[in-house]
């Protein structure tokens, strides 16, 4: 219930936008000076598509978050998106991928990197969980990720029980692992030592903010719009545990 | 994962360099690029444990057979049977000496 | 007569064979070589034996006289995989290929995808190099086609699928698989009842290259054939960029899917008669 409690909290009873799956909480209010888009996804248990009723990324919720961000690029104002990321995965189903998720959530993808070009601030603010393809469709190309300190705050590419399976170890061995490996760790102190995150920060209720976290966070927001300089993603290079990456993009540079 | 390094007698340097096979299931990747004259030195990185006296037999049959140019070989195998292995070897040669 | 057989099987190559098949003869050059061992920081460490272009190889050329940089996944090494090093490999050149396109250079963009997706090895760091090459294909697409291919026989997985959704056009062929998720993950999360992922023929009904096609959610069906490819992924390139990009095609999915009855379990007919509406 995070994300819909700091979606609540943020947008600060702006009207809901209408037209979209009810798993979508989208609003345009205010942060600041700025009129900005707030865009979660949340629980909902009557979801037609089964797989997809514990807050889930699926089809519906991939092609409408593209919706709600085209139509945030329509009005042409360039005003900021504020994804507040708490999703436990993508959708794992059947119907899922016979009807292409894939597709859905590159839809989703899309959206928000062209938002991003064409000169929106996108920001992506984890309150919860950020997993693998939900996190790609949703929070992943912001110009700027800010991510909660919560032991309930994890970015990963796959959930426990299935990366044990898919690496054929127990799950406590991938823990072990995962400790001593940091872009194998579930922990956010790890992620952000990635250099992935513009910034951390702790709040007193990450599950019902205060007045206090609220204005905590809304002002990190805020510094976050300020503080985007280009429309790329080049923000997030440059950390030693990051630093192949970069390594990388300079020999194709040279040998281009 | 074991890391293991070898030396043999060799003859004079190739011009050329070749890169054979793939770290997948059961093959191996061979990179063999112009040594010192004289030497063939071999870097092995392998999933399999405990291999180094059978790694050892293999090439000093192979290069008993015909003294080898002079290389550094580096090798990341993925568990490749003796047969893939002076499989891969041979065909490193042969590409090195078509250059 | 089984090598002349192999030469025109494009699904049997490897991944700089796939590269090279693609391009003009004698314009191939290939960027960070596996002679100058950017290998993957993080396997060694963990005990997994690295491989010298950490396979992916880019190569840089020309199709039908007009610049281009392939980037082909090795399906291979480690099931195609993605980590650190090959991430940053396909995100660096097509952000260097948009780069191109900003100072007047055509560069267009092919790639060859046999991946399962985000190497676990390297979890976080592979993730964030999917989500680069996302946003470069969105930046790049904006100049030039970019080619997705998916030939097999690994297929195409995860966050890798998405950006195969994000490809101006997507080649498949009947080995090609394309789905979000690999077979054994949804029947762990989901149960056997759900997704049997030792059913082959069932996933490449719903998930194979033929089924994608018919469906509209891939624009090309070739034979697994170097000719083939070669000629489709060349007309391809000559054509502009699609009036329509089918990531971008919001209103008609989202109506699509309104339109079906979710309830009862689907079936890949189902499927077929609800998208197959679009094909022009």
């Amino acid at each position: 219930m995070r994300g819909l409690h700091w979606f609540n909290a943020l947008s600060a009873g702006a009207p809901p936008v209408a037209g979209l799956p009810n798993s979508l909480k989208v609003a345009d209010g205010a942060l600041g000076e700025h009129a900005v888009r707030f865009i979660a996804v949340v629980t909902d248990t009557h979801n037609r598509f089964p797989r997809a009723r514990n807050g889930e990324v699926g089809l519906l919720e991939g092609w409408g978050l593209a919706k709600a961000v085209d139509e945030a690029i329509a009005r042409g104002d360039k005003r900021p998106i504020i994804a507040i990321v708490d999703v436990p995965s993508q959708a794992y189903g059947r119907r899922e991928e016979a009807l292409g998720i894939h597709q859905a959530l590159a839809a989703a993808a899309d959206s928000y990197a062209r938002a991003r070009l064409a000169g929106h601030p996108v920001i992506g603010l984890l309150v919860g969980k950020a997993m693998s393809g939900a996190f790609l469709a949703h929070g992943y190309q912001a110009n700027r990720l800010i991510a909660l300190r919560d032991p309930g705050v994890m970015v990963h590419a796959m959930g426990k029980a299935s990366a044990a399976r898919v690496t054929l170890r127990s799950v406590e061995e991938l823990e072990a692992l995962a400790a001593s490996v940091p872009p194998m760790a579930y922990d956010i102190e790890s992620y952000a030592s990635l250099g992935l995150l513009w910034e951390t920060l702790s709040v007193s209720q990450i599950e019902q903010p205060t007045p206090q976290d609220l204005a905590r966070v809304s002002d990190c927001l805020v510094g976050a719009i300020k503080d985007i300089d280009t429309p790329d993603l080049s923000g997030r290079l440059g950390a030693t545990h990051r630093a192949a990456s970069s390594h990388v993009r300079q020999l194709l540079r040279e040998q281009w | 994962m074991e890391t293991l390094s070898f030396e043999f007698p060799a003859g004079q340097p190739p011009k050329g360099r070749a890169l054979v096979g793939c770290v997948g299931s059961g093959d191996l990747e061979v990179l063999l690029e112009p040594g010192t004259p004289g030497t063939l030195t071999i870097q092995v990185q392998t999933s399999v444990n405990g291999a180094e006296q059978r790694w050892q037999h293999l090439f000093q049959r192979i290069f008993q057979e015909q003294t080898p140019p002079a290389l550094n070989i580096d090798i990341h195998d993925f568990g490749a049977t003796p047969g893939v292995v002076r499989l891969r070897l041979e065909q490193g040669f042969e590409e090195i000496g078509h250059d | 007569m089984t090598d002349l057989l192999a030469k025109h099987s494009f699904v049997e190559l490897g991944a700089r064979q796939r590269a090279k098949a693609l391009l003009d003869a004698g314009s191939y050059r290939e960027l960070i070589d596996p002679f100058q061992r950017v290998m993957s920081p993080w396997l060694s460490r963990q005990g997994v034996v690295p491989q010298a272009d950490d396979g992916v190889v880019i190569v840089k050329g020309s199709i039908d006289g007009k610049p281009v940089v392939v980037a082909a996944i090795e399906g291979n090494f480690q099931g195609g995989s993605l980590g650190e090093v090959g991430g940053a490999k396909i995100a660096g050149a097509l952000e260097l290929a948009a780069e191109d396109n900003r100072k007047g250079i055509p560069t267009r963009a092919v790639l060859l995808l046999e991946t399962g997706g985000v190497r676990l090895q390297e979890a976080n760091l592979g993730l964030a190099a999917i989500a680069d090459i996302h946003a470069a294909i969105v930046d790049l697409r904006q100049y030039q086609p970019v080619i997705g291919v998916v030939a097999g026989s690994v297929g195409c997985f995860g966050g890798m699928s998405i950006a195969a959704g994000l490809c101006s056009y997507l080649v498949v062929t009947r080995e090609a698989r394309l789905g979000l998720n690999g077979p054994q993950v949804i029947e762990q999360e989901a149960g056997l009842e759900e997704y049997d992922s030792r059913d082959r023929p069932f996933i490449w009904s719903l998930t194979g290259g033929e089924q994608r096609f018919n469906s509209g959610l891939a624009d090309r069906y070739v034979a697994d054939d170097v000719a083939e490819i070669q000629q489709t992924v060349s007309a391809l390139l000559q054509q502009d960029v699609p009036a329509e990009q089918r990531s971008r095609r919001v209103d008609y999915y989202l109506a699509r899917l309104a339109e079906l009855d979710a309830a009862p379990q689907i079936d890949p007919a189902t499927v077929r008669a609800l998208y197959q509406g679009e094909r022009p």
